[in-house]
């Protein structure tokens, strides 16, 4: 079967609204399994440590510090373009947005950068540039219980494809000659490298993870971290995730599948999420680092405090690798669960930052999953996808993204969804076109969908004391 | 009272065989289980042994529309799976399909499959990837699939930390477990053999270049040269112990707790880690498993095979539990099998518990100075509670977990 997936009969004619009598049985089944599910919970237990953001670092396309990084999201500036790093003559899709980075001027010394594939570049300089911001002072004793938890989908590829091309000698030699390789060859096949050479920079000791689930490990690595600070097992996490896709080998696969953008010719409107002549994802690159600290930690040190992690859950649709059912049930499942681990009402949710990858089915299925779980609430609440203006960065795009909700919550203000024009009516929720609007935000939800059929929701809320 | 989570199946596609019996005969049985690289033409390379699944038929697992979709390591993770699944005796469609997840490491991804679709890109001017690149190649696949094939929807995670991660995957499915997940499927599988993954590998200067796949990986031993890579590994049922418990399942043994530290520092070669972290996840394992060094029955070292590396595993282990406690490990046998050797140790540890026996570390003649432990020379019958097991990643990443007897 075609991997990009589009649905089939009843399921696929089935209206996004909240309910349906065309919906097919299969679905009815699946939404009473649902119903099932509501007595159990992945409820909050009480006594567990609470989990705040206090620093934040992004290298996005458009801006490679947080402060250019928030103009351009507020400004609803696209940073698609033509792709620029290889001839990409021979692809259906031959745009992308590309970060305009540079690792000396991001302070990385000359080893780390001989050292370090791209991603991995990315992740330092975010690191580098939340720490600064949280003020945390690395002592000893805060080196011991700080963990790094980074995200990544596609890891060192980029390096991996460079090598390859040389030991192959142009993809001519099946047993490759290995006197061609780098001496830095095995930091890029094992993504560990992202996480290790953070913990590298700064000297830290405790639990250091990479998270791949494809397009939901930013998401999934927060939520490992938050995971890891309410449990104990850390104070800090060093959190985020990072991607640098934008090579021959993954522009190949996604035009394989058709999931990215066949049009070409208009690359800075390319990416149209939620809009109906949207045509597929635009690929991106870039990172994001948050600082999770156990709030009385970050209290204790008078830590400027972003906002609270009060939800995290991750479902699997079960399904296909990369197709969506029209229901978005799992999504659904997930938003839920995020929500009731901080007992939060739908209803106070105050933007949700989409995952809005500019598909056909996947922005469908997100707009069907954000009614499931929010009711009514989801038409009066502002959406937007970033990757309208900054693309998709795989793996590093749902921290991107839980940095946008940060930056919401604490700069009052919601990015918009650009190049959106024609409604979809499959897609009629407040999409924030084009303009970005400002709004008190105390209840930021973001959602990532993933290959492997991962469903990721995470909450950041304003703190909010015990009363 | 924090909910417990038991192991309840075991499923091994490793250098051992196939299934937790074929392993425990082949590790009690002794012999090597490396030989010269069978995948391809090793003799451009200077490494040409690993330890490969014998006899290992995809078809008996994967049917002919994954199989064509997927990479070697992920036929290694179906097949683990259903093995574990089989010996667990659960039945999954009593379970809501949220409270069941899997929780896997890899160390690199699909490797075979993925130079073929390099070369498929590369070879030619007009050249492109197929269809399948996308979700055959990338770390996430054999999980993304398990959870597809055996509808497993609850928390899935894909844990990338080198060698460590195996380990980390079963500290992932106790938390998930405690978050209330029922069954988690935990440890992992790897296919580092490959032509490009192999050259990859060279670069780290950790492998063996011997030929004699008796002596090519001595861990602690005077003649450590490296390591020998393997492929497969484990996958374990991991289970909320009430259910277990409500289903009348067999219980190999308890997850009672873990740590992972980062060195800080680069792995490079001449700087074997910090002995102080490996020491510092051992001691954390313990107090959070409630347990001291004296109720440790058995350690299942790392034991990577390079010599700096191994003194300063050896120093750390004797600094928090002592010179007598038993250490044994399987490794020159069976190869490093990257994340799926920490699940394959995990496997042996409850085997051990199981049977009462703990099987010899095949291969070590003469301990290298520094590396002295009381390493267990021949299978020795005796009782096992408590097992601790160590993983350490490239680069700085070490995990310490431990598992116990089950009791009620």
């Amino acid at each position: 079967m075609s991997q990009q997936h589009s649905g089939s009969g009843a399921s696929e004619r089935a209206p996004s609204g909240l309910t349906s009598s065309a919906e097919s049985s299969a679905t009815s089944e699946r939404a009473a399994q649902e119903g099932r599910r509501r007595l159990s919970g992945g409820a909050q237990r009480p006594d567990r440590r609470r989990v705040v953001v206090t620093g934040v670092g992004v290298v996005a396309p458009g801006g490679v510090t947080r402060d250019q990084f928030w103009d351009t999201l507020t400004a609803g500036r696209t940073a698609t373009r033509k792709i620029t790093f290889f001839d990409a003559s021979k692809f259906r899709s031959r745009v992308a947005a590309e970060a305009d980075f540079d690792p000396l001027a991001a302070g990385l010394t000359a080893q780390e950068i001989r050292r370090a594939d791209r991603y991995v570049q990315f992740g330092l300089a975010c690191a580098a540039e939340a720490l600064a911001e949280s003020g945390l002072e690395l002592t000893e004793e805060v080196l011991e219980n700080t963990g790094v938890v980074m995200g990544s989908a596609v890891g060192g590829t980029m390096a991996l494809e460079d090598e390859y091309v040389a030991v192959s000698n142009t993809g001519q030699e099946w047993l490759v000659d290995h006197t061609f390789g780098g001496p830095f060859l095995y930091q890029a096949l094992i993504p560990s490298s992202l996480a290790g050479d953070i913990a590298h920079r700064y000297g830290t000791h405790g639990p250091t993870q990479v998270v791949s689930t494809g397009c939901t490990s930013g998401i999934d690595a927060i939520g490992y971290a938050m995971q890891l600070v309410q449990d104990g097992e850390a104070d800090v996490i060093i959190a985020g995730a990072s991607d640098s896709p934008i090579s021959p080998v993954t522009v190949s696969s996604f035009d394989a599948i058709k999931a990215t953008t066949p049009e070409n010719h208009d690359p800075e409107h390319a990416s149209r999420p939620f809009d109906a002549t949207r045509k597929g994802f635009v690929m991106g690159e870039g990172g994001a680092v948050l600082i999770l600290e156990e709030l009385e930690h970050a209290k204790a040190r008078g830590a400027k405090i972003y906002c609270e992690v009060t939800g995290y859950a991750s479902r699997s649709n079960g399904f296909h690798m990369t197709g969506l059912r029209p229901d978005g049930l799992e999504m659904a499942e997930a938003i839920r669960v995020s929500l009731d681990q901080g007992r939060t009402n739908p209803t106070d949710v105050g933007y949700i930052c989409a995952h809005g990858s500019g598909t056909k089915q996947n922005d469908r299925h997100e707009t069907a999953a954000f009614k499931r779980s929010l009711g009514h609430h989801a038409y009066r609440t502002p959406v937007s996808s970033i990757k309208s203006m900054i693309g998709h960065s795989l793996g590093a795009i749902g921290a991107i993204e839980m940095a946008a909700c940060a930056l919401t919550i604490d700069r009052s203000a919601i990015a918009p969804t650009a190049n959106w024009s024609q409604r979809d009516p499959e897609c009629d929720l407040d999409y924030t076109p084009n303009t970005a609007r400002e709004a008190k935000v105390d209840v930021a939800l973001s959602v990532g969908s993933g290959f492997g059929g991962f469903q990721s929701a995470m909450v950041f809320s304003r703190l909010k004391e015990a009363a | 009272m924090t909910t417990r989570a038991v192991i309840t199946g075991i499923g091994v596609i490793a250098p051992s065989g196939i299934g937790a019996d074929a392993h425990w005969k082949t590790i009690l049985d002794g012999g090597s289980k490396l030989g010269r690289i069978s995948r391809f033409d090793p003799s451009s390379y200077p490494v040409t042994l690993a330890g490969e699944v014998p006899d290992f038929d995809p078809d008996e697992y994967v049917n002919a529309r994954l199989k064509v979709a997927t990479d070697r390591w992920t036929w290694h993770g179906f097949a683990a799976t259903q093995e574990a699944l089989d010996d667990s005796g659960i039945d999954l469609s009593t379970l809501d399909p949220y409270e069941a997840a899997v929780a896997l490491a890899s160390s690199s991804g699909g490797n075979e499959f993925g130079q073929g679709e390099l070369q498929a890109l590369w070879s030619e001017a007009d050249g492109k990837v197929s269809v399948y690149q996308s979700i055959a190649w990338f770390y996430a696949a054999s999980v993304g699939q398990i959870s597809i094939l055996h509808q497993l929807k609850g928390q899935c995670s894909v844990l990338v930390a080198e060698s460590a991660g195996g380990l980390d995957s079963f500290a992932q499915a106790t938390r998930t477990i405690r978050r209330g997940t029922k069954m988690v499927l935990a440890g992992g599988t790897e296919g580092p053999l490959s032509p490009y993954a192999l050259t990859c590998q060279l670069s780290s200067r950790r492998l063996s270049v011997s030929t004699d796949p008796e002596r090519a990986y001595l861990p602690f031993d005077a003649a450590a040269a490296g390591y020998v890579a393997g492929e497969g590994g484990a996958v374990l049922v991991v289970e909320d112990l009430e259910h277990a418990r409500a289903r009348g399942a067999d219980i190999y043994g308890e997850v009672l707790g873990w740590a992972a530290t980062h060195d800080g520092r680069p792995s490079r070669p001449g700087y074997g880690g910090d002995t102080e972290q490996v020491a510092r996840a051992m001691r954390l394992a313990l107090r959070r498993a409630d347990r001291s060094a004296s109720d440790v029955d058995v350690v299942f070292p790392d034991a990577v095979g390079v010599p700096e590396c191994d003194r300063v595993e050896a120093q750390a282990i004797r600094a928090v539990i002592g010179e007598a406690v038993p250490v044994t490990t399987q490794k020159a046998q069976v190869g490093r099998m990257y994340q799926g050797g920490a699940a394959v140790d995990v496997t042996t540890a409850l085997q051990a518990m199981r049977y009462d026996m703990l099987p010899a570390t095949p291969g070590l003649t003469d301990v290298a100075p520094g590396c002295e432990l009381n390493f267990v020379r021949e299978a020795t019958a005796t009782r096992t509670d408590t097992a601790l097991i160590n993983a350490r990643g490239f680069d700085g990443y070490n995990t310490s977990l431990v598992v116990g007897r089950y009791e009620a």
